[in-house]
């Protein structure tokens, strides 16, 4: 980052006829189409989203001179924590847990994919570099809903290509029957550890984003990976290190100032992730696969329960600005770490 | 964290190149074969889903669910259908793009021309109150569009032109996208500017250049780049925008957007869609972005590790 702001007394000291001439009103007028667009469509309503989640802002209060809702205290944010929604299967714990836990496993899985084809497409002497680079980029470039709403079709029981690979593959070499396999909205967990259910859908979510998610990852490591300086592995070469040495002693510590920013980063993108769950599993089965976002869009599109809706962006909030808290401090633990 | 955009890729492909000629012939045979299976395995997963829906959109048969991985033949009715009438109503594909272009071009020109100048006076310029502005945006940019989507249906709502609502209109929707898209295009295009170097303006103001001269003539055509990749981000936020769309143009079928008729096709009334057909609409609405992405992708990929895409 750059200049941090000077003390307005600090300006005027400056030797330059340049650096006298920046004031405060020409970098204001820079400032003022963003600052009135922004405070009219971004602030404003914000500052309406918290007053409105104390009250019980509903669907008769949206015709034109209506009632002013009523006050209602903190019963929204009661009624969230109470799992007191119409929404089926609504589980506040469940879903920020699973939430959670979605954008963690991803991440994981997509640095650590990334960074391994990324090492594997910067092999010495590899031939058709360019080529699988050029290929790999394609999940990248598709917009998001087209890969949710394919995906959501790859996994269609009776039809999807999945099910069909499966049976044309395995099937064949075994002699079994065809399976029919409900990928998205199978009933029974795979795997549940007190609030954190994992349904057959999540798996199928994962796939779909792991296949979105990694060619970026290796993007960035490939070009943390061609910063290194290659007299550096020729020197270890020569101290005597192995292949796992060389990796950890030379390439982990110019991956990690690149990587860890864009898993960060990663990480968010994830957490919001709309798409997959809404377009894929549709948040099912019984909920299960939900995030905080989708459940926010139901809320508005399906409840129209417009307080309830503020009340749990303001909830999404805090939960967002924790994380991003723990994952800076976790970012500067470890560069010093490096230092 | 620091902003490269165009020079990243250049000057490293060349030492590359020479590398790998004199390494191909250090590399043990059976090595390269093995990394270019390993290789071919990761394209073959990669390419799976892609030609599996171009296959299923030139499918020639318009059977509602297809049995087989590769259709016999092909042809481009579905095309045909899928551009006369996509969905149960009575609208074209042309008026549904032309629907999410509007949304896509105000998204674009706004965030880009209004975003450029906050961007400039938060990387060059000092003023009161410049922290809390920067974090105030961040902390509008860690948002998801989805959060603010109760208050901005009630407020937009509110702006009753006769028979026009705000909210019930591309405009509105417009807005609401602006809104999420803006902070992006601030801290997007600042990450940038902040790596232009200063001796430039420097030397424009000896020769006696306004601030405004100075944007003008010397920050715009250096920041084209990044100003592209974010009108880029702009557009395809519009053009694929789902959740303002879908809640605030309820009603008025004139109005559905591409993403609204890919939601018809894959949710409640799926079953009326023929595959081909709806393989056909997902071609249509990828294509172009796609295609544009693969041209400035060497800008948004270095840009992308700087600032962040909403959702």
């Amino acid at each position: 980052m750059t200049a941090v702001a000077v003390a307005p007394g600090a300006t005027t000291a400056r030797p330059s006829r340049w650096r006298r001439s920046q004031g405060s009103r020409t970098a204001y007028l820079f400032l003022l189409p963003a600052l009135l667009v922004m405070a009219i469509i971004t602030f404003y309503p914000l500052v309406f989203q918290v007053w409105m989640s104390f009250t019980d802002y509903g669907l008769t209060n949206l015709r034109f001179n209506a009632p002013a809702p009523n006050y209602v205290g903190l019963q929204n944010y009661q009624r969230i924590l109470d799992n007191n929604i119409v929404i089926p299967n609504f589980d506040f714990l469940r879903i920020l847990v699973f939430n959670l836990f979605w954008a963690f496993s991803n991440v994981v899985i997509h640095v650590v994919l990334g960074v391994m084809i990324a090492l594997v497409l910067n092999t010495k002497g590899l031939a058709f570099k360019r080529f699988y680079r050029a290929i790999y980029i394609l999940p990248v470039v598709i917009p998001p809903i087209i890969v949710a709403t394919v995906w959501r079709n790859l996994f269609d029981p009776q039809y999807g290509a999945i099910n069909q690979l499966i049976n044309g593959t395995v099937g064949v070499l075994f002699k079994l029957p065809p399976v029919t396999l409900d990928w998205l909205n199978q009933p029974n967990p795979i795997l549940a550890f007190g609030p954190l259910i994992l349904p057959l859908a999540y798996f199928a979510l994962l796939a779909a984003n792991v296949w979105l998610g990694w060619p970026l990852n290796s993007v960035v490591a490939t070009g943390a990976l061609q910063s290194i300086p290659q007299d550096l592995y020729e020197a270890a070469e020569m101290d005597g290190a192995g292949w796992w040495q060389q990796f950890r002693a030379v390439t982990l510590p110019f991956l990690r100032p690149a990587m860890l920013p864009y898993a960060i980063y990663g990480f968010v993108i994830t957490f919001n992730l709309f798409y997959l769950s809404y377009f894929m599993s549709g948040g099912g089965p019984f909920g299960q696969t939900e995030l905080l976002v989708t459940t926010a869009y139901r809320l508005v599109a399906e409840q129209h329960l417009y307080a309830v809706a503020a009340a749990f962006a303001i909830f999404e909030f805090f939960i967002l600005l924790a994380i991003t808290l723990v994952t800076n401090k976790l970012a500067k633990a470890t560069a010093q770490f490096d230092a | 964290m620091t902003t490269q955009v165009a020079p990243i890729s250049a000057p490293v492909a060349r030492p590359m190149a020479i590398a790998q000629v004199s390494g191909r012939r250090g590399m043990p045979r059976r090595r390269q074969l093995v990394l270019q299976l390993v290789c071919l395995a990761i394209a073959a997963t990669v390419l799976f889903p892609i030609i599996w829906i171009v296959a299923m959109s030139l499918d020639p048969r318009n059977v509602s669910r297809p049995d087989s991985l590769i259709p016999p033949g092909a042809s481009l009715t579905a095309y045909g259908k899928v551009i006369v009438k996509p969905t149960l109503n009575d609208i074209s594909f042309l008026r549904l793009a032309l629907n999410s272009v509007a949304i896509a071009v105000v998204v674009s020109l706004a965030s880009v021309s209004i975003g450029s100048m906050a961007a400039y006076a938060f990387s060059r310029l000092q003023f009161r109150g410049r922290e809390f502005l920067m974090i105030a945006i961040l902390a509008v940019l860690m948002l998801p569009a989805v959060a603010t989507i109760a208050p901005l249906f009630v407020q937009l709502n509110k702006i009753q032109l006769g028979a026009f609502n705000l909210r019930a209109s591309l405009l509105g929707v417009a807005l609401a996208v602006t809104s999420s898209q803006l902070p992006f295009a601030i801290w997007n295009i600042k990450g940038y500017l902040d790596t232009i170097p200063r001796e430039l303006e420097e030397a424009a103001s000896i020769d006696g250049a306004s601030r405004f001269q100075i944007f003008r003539r010397v920050i715009l055509p250096l920041a084209t780049p990044v100003l592209a990749v974010t009108a880029f981000f702009g557009f395809i936020a519009g053009w694929t925008e789902f959740y303002f769309s879908s809640v605030f143009l309820t009603g008025n079928v004139d109005l559905t957007t591409l993403a609204m008729a890919l939601n018809g096709m894959v949710g409640q009334y799926a079953a009326s869609t023929p595959w081909s057909q709806f393989a056909a609409f997902s071609v249509l609405v990828a294509l172009p972005v796609s295609v544009v992405y693969l041209f400035l992708q060497r800008y948004i990929i270095s840009g992308l590790t700087v600032g962040g895409v909403k959702g």
